[in-house]
């Protein structure tokens, strides 16, 4: 029987405030465990909460961003639930008036295809503690400082259809995300998490299959992997005729298998209402579009403008437009070098080799973008070769120098492009290759473009830093008038 | 309106609350007279009402982003039942 | 001394008639001596409030003092001081030691006032008679075998045996007018979102409102003045600007409409009641004020609306006693839900439970339409029938309770004939209108209050209607008999 997945993703994604979505501590990461809880993240008696308009503005920044409605009233709920990372046993988020409804985003499809992805809703919500579980001699231990974090959680419908397509659909959200600046995207430090809600249905059946839900999966590659396990594991169960059970289940990336989530399968019941500390959030167009006048230039646009007004291809644009600090760097490198087609072949090539091979981001590179931009302009100038260039490159990479003109001196990667002292090497090299010419006289024309090669060479050998094509064209003439 | 031990019991579980044998009764018989007490609601015809969750239905207003508080952990978990190096602790959860 | 009220103390003090520590120490001492037969008080502060004692002395001294300056007064168990444990009446906060400040207490601080304790009540503030206290009961001072009221039995009794001119209190179904009514003092609950909530331990979220219990009218006043005031810490406090509340006391009620709510005043209202409660309205009549039947037709749904808004809403408020971060956790738990459910049902009262479990399946799937949103629709229409009566009228005039103070364990038993003693008091809290209740008669040698209730914002009105009152009665002069 033919099998059709069907993917669902909710996208947990902190909002980028300094303080906290309903109390003033700070959201800072990495804090001594409890440093940044105070007694709102704590929950004591008697403390209310207060709305961030930061964490308001940000959400609607968003719901622009990928063309969504808008909650012109949006209202918080509470969601009752017991556990120890969630202080006042229940947690604020919004159910029936979310601040963003129905909108869409376009996912890469690889050689430039997209293909359009709908956005159920994106709700605002409070984040929870975290429980350590080792180092309490058989006790768990509750740090609260995450308690309070904005969040929010976008819904996906559920539209994807492998788990190529649900990395993609992760790999787009957080580059909008770090391109609206609401969130630093950050994966490891679990500033955005996944939840994938994975069915398999026979082709061609409407209804939808029994789902699980796989808990927080903190990677890209991760997403991957474990959509991918899981559809093996259902279609296992519906091959043998078993059936799938509703649950929620964790990824093992060790053993690469997912696992029920037992604690979670007692019956939750949240009783949700809303909040009574807190009153009907109200907007206005005029506030929105103040927002809207704030959006940057988004992955989409951009990728259009470098086709559209610096002819790259569909594929490069999208890989270079993907990641905003990527997209500054190569905008400001081409700038300076003055052509955009040589800057993408070495930002996509030689650049991104060297940061995947040092395993380091684009914002980390020790060569900056004014460095390129200088070093491919004797590119483009013929100053240099594209060999000198890469030499310039590692020499700024490895702090051997930072001036790059300086550097083409000192290692003597200037080439000589001036026509007549390469004739006059020409001239030398020909009067000291007698037999070379005689053979390369005796070969028939078609062959004689092969036959050209060690003169080049020699020519290189006797005069470092000729330009090659200068080089080949002296040749050709001289060699021509010859006979 | 009256309820039978289980449901008490799912009640209780719901609510995180532990009820010993000998009280179950009571409670069964003191919550269902409450019900009774509220069903009155269900008689009356509120279509089209508007749900009230404020006397005043204000707006709500707006936080500024700064951060305001300091760590004052020392003093916050002197009144706490159980800590260790900073943490909160509790009996192992399990995932 | 302590048969001042608050009003004359102030101007004792201003005047140098005795010093704040002489009249803290004389309350101290009344406290010590005669509440051991009340208990009012769940938590005395002695030193500290010696030391502030002390300090507005010398504030005077240096001649920086205002009106409030060594005034003593206490707070209603309810409200976080920082410092001192802050217990709501429960073993779950028995040892809880507040961190911080109310909004509430922290006013009082403001103006150099002391603060000579905590006061008793009922558990978390659930309950009619203060009974539910893990501290025990509280007991009435006109007749020690009948209850105080409450939830603020604690506050309104001490203020009735005099161990404090003034108390806070807070009102969520009646908590500060009823057992104002029962111990023959003048209290007023504010409209929702004029007193700060923050630091105040939320029962019903979009109910409680803090108030004054005092023996006057000019000394409820005077504390709304600072109690009351726009608060950033509480979403759902009001931003609006407060009058002085004593600046309308001596206005004339002359050719004031007083609208008297026909369901309030029907054929079971106990007869001495209603002739208590009639005479009292009479002598508003000799004043010069007009009376006006009126109709509030949605009256008999404020008792089940509120017991599913309520419980409601605490289900959720409470659930933040799980004993890991602080408050009663239990011996060795065997897990975390052991944990949860033991320290949970150890340090709860019956009722406590009771109105959570209520909650809890008032909320639960498939029941939230019927139930909670059935009863915020009710709400509604509460609501509208009086936005329609105070286009007629300018005050409404009530009982506040179906009879005075009732024996110990008469209600107990049965939840729900406590409930119905919220009968007059619950709309109000619905509706979020403020309410007063002020002495007004004596029934079998017990006191008993008469309702005033106001529009939206209205509470100057009801403190000069009650201090018009209380110049032309002398009901709110009597004290307990054989009270020392």
């Amino acid at each position: 029987m033919e099998w059709e997945v069907v993917i669902g993703l909710e996208i947990h994604a902190q909002l980028a405030t300094k303080s906290k979505i309903f109390s003033g501590s700070s959201t800072q990461y990495g804090a001594e465990a409890n440093t940044q809880a105070n007694i709102y993240d704590l929950g004591l008696p008697g403390v209310l909460p207060v709305f961030n308009e930061e964490a308001l503005r940000m959400a609607v920044k968003f719901g622009l961003a990928i063309d969504a409605e808008i909650g012109m009233k949006s209202v918080f709920d509470r969601k009752n639930y017991f556990y120890p990372d969630s202080p006042k046993g229940y947690q604020i988020t919004q159910l029936h008036e979310p601040i963003v409804g129905m909108g869409h985003i376009d996912i890469d499809m690889g050689e430039g295809k997209t293909r359009r992805i709908n956005v159920t809703r994106a709700h605002l919500e409070e984040d929870a503690g975290k429980s350590v579980h080792e180092g309490f001699d058989g006790q768990s231990g509750i740090d609260l400082n995450r308690c309070g974090t904005p969040l929010i959680e976008i819904v996906s419908e559920p539209e994807l259809r492998s788990s190529k397509e649900a990395s993609a659909y992760f790999r787009k959200m957080q580059s909008i995300v770090t391109y609206l600046g609401i969130c630093d995207g950050n994966l490891s430090q679990g500033s955005m998490r996944c939840d994938c809600n994975v069915s398999l249905r026979p082709k061609g059946q409407e209804e939808f299959g029994t789902r699980t839900e796989i808990k927080n999966v903190n990677s890209f590659k991760n997403v991957e992997r474990a959509i991918e396990v899981e559809i093996e594991r259902q279609m296992d169960i519906l091959e043998d005729g078993g059936s799938i059970t509703q649950e929620t289940r964790l990824f093992d990336a060790d053993k690469n298998e997912t696992r029920s989530m037992r604690s979670k399968e007692v019956a939750n019941d949240y009783r949700y209402f809303p909040d009574p500390d807190l009153l009907p959030v109200i907007i206005d167009e005029e506030y929105v579009e103040a927002i809207r006048a704030t959006l940057p230039e988004l992955p989409e646009q951009k990728k259009a403008r470098f086709e559209a007004e610096h002819g790259l291809s569909a594929y490069n644009a999208g890989v270079l437009a993907a990641s905003r600090e990527m997209a500054d760097y190569f905008e400001v490198a081409a700038e300076i070098a003055g052509d955009y087609k040589i800057t993408a072949n070495w930002v996509m090539g030689d650049l991104s080799a060297a940061l995947n091979k040092n395993e380091i981001s684009i914002t980390d590179i020790p060569v900056s973008a004014e460095q390129l931009g200088a070093i491919l302009k004797n590119v483009k100038g013929s100053d240099i070769s594209n060999d000198g260039a890469k030499e310039v490159f590692n020499a700024i990479w490895s702090g051997k120098g930072s001036d790059v003109d300086q550097l083409i001196d000192q290692l003597g990667l200037k080439q000589v492009s001036d026509t007549s002292a390469i004739e006059e090497v020409v001239a030398q090299v020909l009067a000291d290759n007698p037999k070379l010419v005689e053979g390369y006289l005796n070969t028939p024309e078609d062959k004689r473009a092969k036959a050209i090669g060690p003169f080049i060479g020699a020519t290189r050998k006797a005069a470092k830093g000729v330009n090659p094509q200068v080089v080949m064209e002296v040749l050709k003439q001289k060699l021509n008038e010859l006979g | 309106m009256s309820l039978d031990t289980n449901q008490v019991l799912a009640i209780a579980d719901l609510s995180r609350l532990q009820i010993d044998e000998k009280s179950i009764t009571e409670f069964q018989t003191n919550l269902s007279n409450i019900l009774d007490l509220v069903d009155q609601l269900q008689a009356v015809d509120t279509t089209g009402v508007e749900p009230m969750a404020h006397p005043m239905d204000a707006v709500q207003r707006l936080r500024a982003d700064v951060v305001t508080e300091d760590n004052k952990r020392e003093k916050f978990q002197k009144i706490a039942p159980s800590t260790a190096d900073g943490h909160y602790l509790v009996p192992k959860v399990v995932e | 001394m302590h048969n001042k009220t608050l009003a004359q103390i102030s101007q004792d003090l201003q005047a140098g008639e005795y010093s704040s520590v002489e009249v803290t120490k004389h309350f101290l001492d009344r406290i010590n001596t005669l509440d051991g037969q009340y208990n009012s008080f769940i938590t005395v502060t002695e030193e500290q409030a010696l030391t502030q004692a002390k300090a507005a002395d010398e504030l005077r001294a240096a001649g920086n003092a205002n009106e409030w300056t060594g005034v003593p007064m206490a707070h209603k168990d309810i409200f976080c001081t920082e410092g001192v444990r802050t217990s709501c009446a429960s073993k779950m906060l028995d040892k809880f030691i507040a961190p911080y400040d109310s909004t509430v207490a922290d006013n009082f601080n403001q103006v150099g006032a002391v603060s000579l304790g905590k006061t008793n009540m009922d558990e978390f503030a659930m309950g009619s008679s203060s009974e539910s206290s893990f501290y025990g009961a509280v007991k009435n001072p006109w007749n020690e075998e009948h209850v105080p009221g409450g939830s603020s039995g604690g506050s309104a009794a001490a203020v009735a045996a005099r161990l404090a001119p003034g108390i806070t209190a807070t009102d969520t179904g009646g908590s500060i007018r009823q057992p104002a009514s029962f111990c023959g003092v003048t209290g007023i609950k504010p409209t929702y979102g004029r007193v700060s909530r923050f630091g105040m331990i939320s029962y019903a979220s979009s109910l409680d409102q803090g108030g004054p219990i005092a023996r006057t009218a000019e000394d409820a006043a005077m504390m709304l003045n600072v109690m009351a005031g726009f608060d950033k810490k509480d979403s759902t406090s009001i931003e609006r600007d407060v009058p002085d509340y004593r600046a309308d006391l001596n206005k004339s009620v002359k050719g004031m409409t007083i609208g008297l709510p026909k369901e309030y005043f029907s054929d079971d209202l106990d007869p001495a009641m209603a002739q208590t409660i009639q005479a009292a309205i009479k002598e508003y009549e000799k004043m010069g004020a007009n009376l006006k039947e009126i109709s509030l037709p949605n009256t008999n749904l404020c008792v089940p609306a509120y017991y599913v808004i309520a419980p409601s809403e605490c289900s959720a408020n409470l659930s933040r006693m799980d004993g890991v971060r602080f408050g009663h956790r239990c011996e060795d738990p065997k897990d975390i839900e052991d944990l949860f459910k033991r320290s949970r049902s150890e340090g709860f009262g019956d009722e406590v439970q009771r109105r959570i479990m209520v909650g809890s399946y008032a909320l639960s799937a498939g029941f939230y339409d019927a139930y909670y949103k059935k009863a915020q629709q009710v709400r509604r229409l509460i609501k509208n029938d009086f936005v329609a009566a105070f286009n007629d009228v300018d005050v409404i005039m009530s009982p506040v309770a179906p009879s005075p103070a009732f024996k110990f364990g008469e209600k107990s038993k049965d939840p729900v004939s406590m409930y119905l003693e919220d009968i007059y008091t619950l709309s109000t809290n619905l509706a979020g209108l403020p309410g007063m209740s002020i002495p007004a008669g004596m029934i079998n040698d017990l006191p008993v209050g008469l309702q005033l209730i106001g529009n939206y914002f209205d509470e100057s009105r009801l403190l000069n209607c009650a201090h018009q009152f209380q110049n032309a009665t002398d009901w709110h002069t009597k004290t307990p008999t054989g009270l020392k």
